[in-house]
């Protein structure tokens, strides 16, 4: 049954799915830029061809390392989505596993940081140091925001939060609200896209540490980004939106809610050019941080 | 902290052009800079020289893609500057509405690409279908969208028909209310502002002091524009502005630009509305000899060339000097103390053309460079002796 959970759902289904919301991505981005944008299968069709190109390992770097940071990055992506699969339809899940879903899904963020780093080229490394700081900047409100939910539900496990919220979403509260947007700017962050695709910053660094990335490993860092697109809007559903729901007209509004996000998520990135990393860090300890404590504060005392 | 060498080029795959920028940095910020050009070394003015006065015209407009207007038209006249001649005043219009369409889709094209390199794609995007539309206008008058091939010394090549006229004034009509959408989109864009304002400041003197040209000097507060200071074509004709601003960071460069094409439409606008009959070419047969120089203001500055005449049908000497040999330096001025993430928009805030600027490289057969800075110094120096000594001045 692990195997069926981790493969079919956690990878296979993941993968599918978050494939087809690059796909959304993209071509919701081509629109708005009077583009004609990709062809449906596009997303696949870029993986399956990076899968088949030549692996070029830099000189002087390190090896080991610079191979397992992707597969270290998708484990850390299949584990979480599985995480929420599993809590969603198959009322597995354990005590206090909200803890290790916000640990698991920060694991992508270090395989990018590692390989970078293992890359040995300045920018990758430079672009490694920003993600860094990136991660940190983040987490903070990621964490206070993801807490407000846990509150209302008054349960650290992602079934109890699943389930409370089956006679009230906690995004219908104030504090919900709140958190839910502070949420989706760190849910950016977390998916390097504009306005914080500082690490990568293709036009600063090159893709950053990607940069000496080829073949296969930076296909699976393709896919594990992919993945994430799909990935984090789904634990915001389950957090904000009491989780996907398929009975009814109930899959109308789930699907609304993903849609919703996602597209919400491809309009900030298109309306919005690259801040600086000093200005990113401000932005989610000052203002993100103050609002997250904020919604935090109003859902102890129940708003 | 320790130094790291940052190479920006010579393939980077944000600038079209080979170049290599070597950024010196700190942790994130640049305490130095080098720039490193002559990849693209065509031997121009060579080329020149070996041909026709009026096949070089040619040659020039294709020194570089954006600027294939300025070059020719600051070597026109500076052919026609060789000898007393009058340029027909429907001649002058006709470049005027040339040379201004060419800066509205420059400014265009350096608007898109300052978005590309803040990661903001839509600008980049909705710049280059704007610029569709004027180089539209431009195929419906020369026949081309780029690469005019509108000019000859003493005239024009191709009259502008009377039916076009009234489907170009609507055409660029048409693109003002987009132009207005995008003006505000960013200028009134916080996030803009947050990235932009304060960013890579020259100063007024600094301006000076290096001799910026073009936007990047106007930005500055330095009101120096050609057209204005020594009107040429027909822009003494109407009332334009110029384009000044005071604070010289990135953003009033950016703002500069973006006025001067509201500037730029008002004038093909008026040069079309108040097209004068008459002959577009003098019909020069000779040109004697001499030595003319001509300067226009192209979309990045200043465009000079130089040309001596021996009395043959081609020039003896042809010099070019365009707007980034200029402004190249102020790098130093603007890059230095910066973030990494800002080198790249400042860099591209002089709207830097380092086609337009190649004119010479020494090499040795190991790829070393021979000669430095101080060498060619030397070696002008040496030369304005020989050149003081056979004319008898010391």
């Amino acid at each position: 049954m692990t195997f069926v959970y981790l493969i079919v759902f956690g990878f296979a289904a993941t993968a599918a799915l978050g494939l087809v919301t690059s796909w959304i991505d993209r071509k919701v981005t081509a629109r708005v830029q009077y583009r004609v944008g990709p062809p449906f299968l596009q997303p696949f069709i870029d993986i399956v061809k990076l899968l088949g190109k030549e692996t070029v390992i830099p000189a002087g770097a390190s090896r080991g390392t610079f191979l397992m940071a992707p597969v270290i990055g998708l484990a850390g992506v299949v584990a979480a989505a599985t995480l929420f699969w599993v809590n969603q339809f198959f009322e597995g899940g354990f005590m206090g596993d909200w803890i290790v879903a916000i640990y698991l899904l920060t694991v992508p963020s270090l395989s990018i940081i590692l390989g970078g780093f293992a890359s040995r080229n300045p920018l990758a490394s430079l672009g490694a140091s920003r993600e860094m700081k990136l991660v940190m900047a983040y987490e903070l409100p990621f964490i206070l925001a993801t807490l407000v939910p846990v509150i209302w539900a008054g349960d650290l496990s992602i079934s109890g939060i699943i389930e409370n919220q089956s006679d009230g979403i906690t995004a219908g509260h104030l504090s919900g609200i709140i958190a839910l947007i502070v949420a989706l700017l760190c849910v950016q962050a977390k998916l390097a896209l504009v306005p914080f695709d500082i690490p990568e910053a293709e036009t600063e660094i090159v893709e950053g540490p990607l940069v000496e990335y080829s073949g296969p490993g930076l296909a699976v860092f393709r896919l594990m980004k992919n993945m994430l697109l799909f990935t984090l809007p789904f634990f915001l559903i389950i957090l904000f939106f009491g989780g996907m729901r398929l009975n009814g007209i109930n899959i109308l509004w789930t699907l609304l809610e993903y849609v919703g996000i996602v597209a919400l998520i491809t309009v900030i990135r298109n309306t919005n050019p690259r801040v600086r990393i000093d200005q990113a860090v401000r932005f989610f300890w000052g203002p993100m941080t103050v609002l997250a404590t904020a919604a935090v504060v109003l859902a102890l005392n129940g708003i | 902290m320790g130094r790291t060498i940052i190479p920006i080029g010579p393939y980077h795959p944000l600038q079209e052009e080979p170049e290599l920028f070597t950024l010196t940095v700190e942790g994130e910020t640049v305490v130095d800079i080098d720039v490193r050009i002559g990849y693209n070394h065509r031997g121009i003015e060579k080329l020149s020289e070996m041909k026709t006065f009026e096949n070089s015209t040619f040659v020039v407009e294709r020194i570089c893609g954006i600027c294939s207007t300025s070059h020719p038209f600051a070597y026109t006249r500076a052919v026609e500057d060789v000898f007393p001649m009058e340029v027909p005043i429907r001649a002058k219009y006709i470049r005027t509405i040339i040379a201004e369409g060419e800066r509205i889709h420059s400014h265009l094209l350096w608007l898109g690409l300052a978005g590309h390199f803040l990661g903001y794609n839509t600008v980049y995007m909705w710049a280059w279908k704007l610029r569709e539309e004027i180089l539209d206008v431009m195929e419906i008058l020369s026949g081309n969208r780029n690469n005019y091939a509108m000019f000859k010394p003493g005239g024009v090549r191709r009259d502008i028909k009377p039916e076009d006229i009234p489907i170009c004034i609507r055409k660029i009509e048409s693109i003002l209310p987009t132009l207005d959408m995008l003006k505000k989109a960013v200028l009134d864009d916080p996030v803009l502002h947050a990235r932009l304002k304060g960013v890579g400041v020259m100063t007024y003197q600094e301006a000076i002091d290096f001799s910026a040209l073009g936007p990047t000097s106007r930005a500055s507060g330095v009101a120096r524009d050609v057209r204005k200071d020594s009107p040429y074509g027909a822009y003494q004709e109407m009332e334009w502005d110029m384009i000044v601003t005071s604070n010289g960071d990135v953003f009033d460069k950016a703002v500069v630009r973006i006025l001067e094409m509201f500037e730029s439409a008002k004038i093909m606008r008026f040069c079309l509305e108040h097209l004068p009959g008459g002959e577009i070419d003098a019909n020069i047969k000779d040109v004697p000899p001499g030595e003319g120089i001509g300067h226009i203001e192209a979309p990045r500055g200043e465009t000079f060339h130089y040309v001596k005449s021996d009395g043959t049908n081609r020039p003896v000497r042809h010099k070019v000097r365009a707007p980034t040999f200029m402004n190249l330096p102020t790098y130093k001025a603007t890059v230095q103390g910066e973030t990494i993430s800002d080198a790249t928009i400042i860099l591209a805030a002089i709207d830097p053309c380092y086609c337009c600027t190649e004119r010479i490289a020494v090499k040795d057969t190991g790829g070393r460079i021979l000669y430095g800075g101080k060498d060619l110094i030397q070696l002008s120096r040496e030369k304005t002796d020989r050149i003081k000594r056979r004319m008898g001045v010391r």
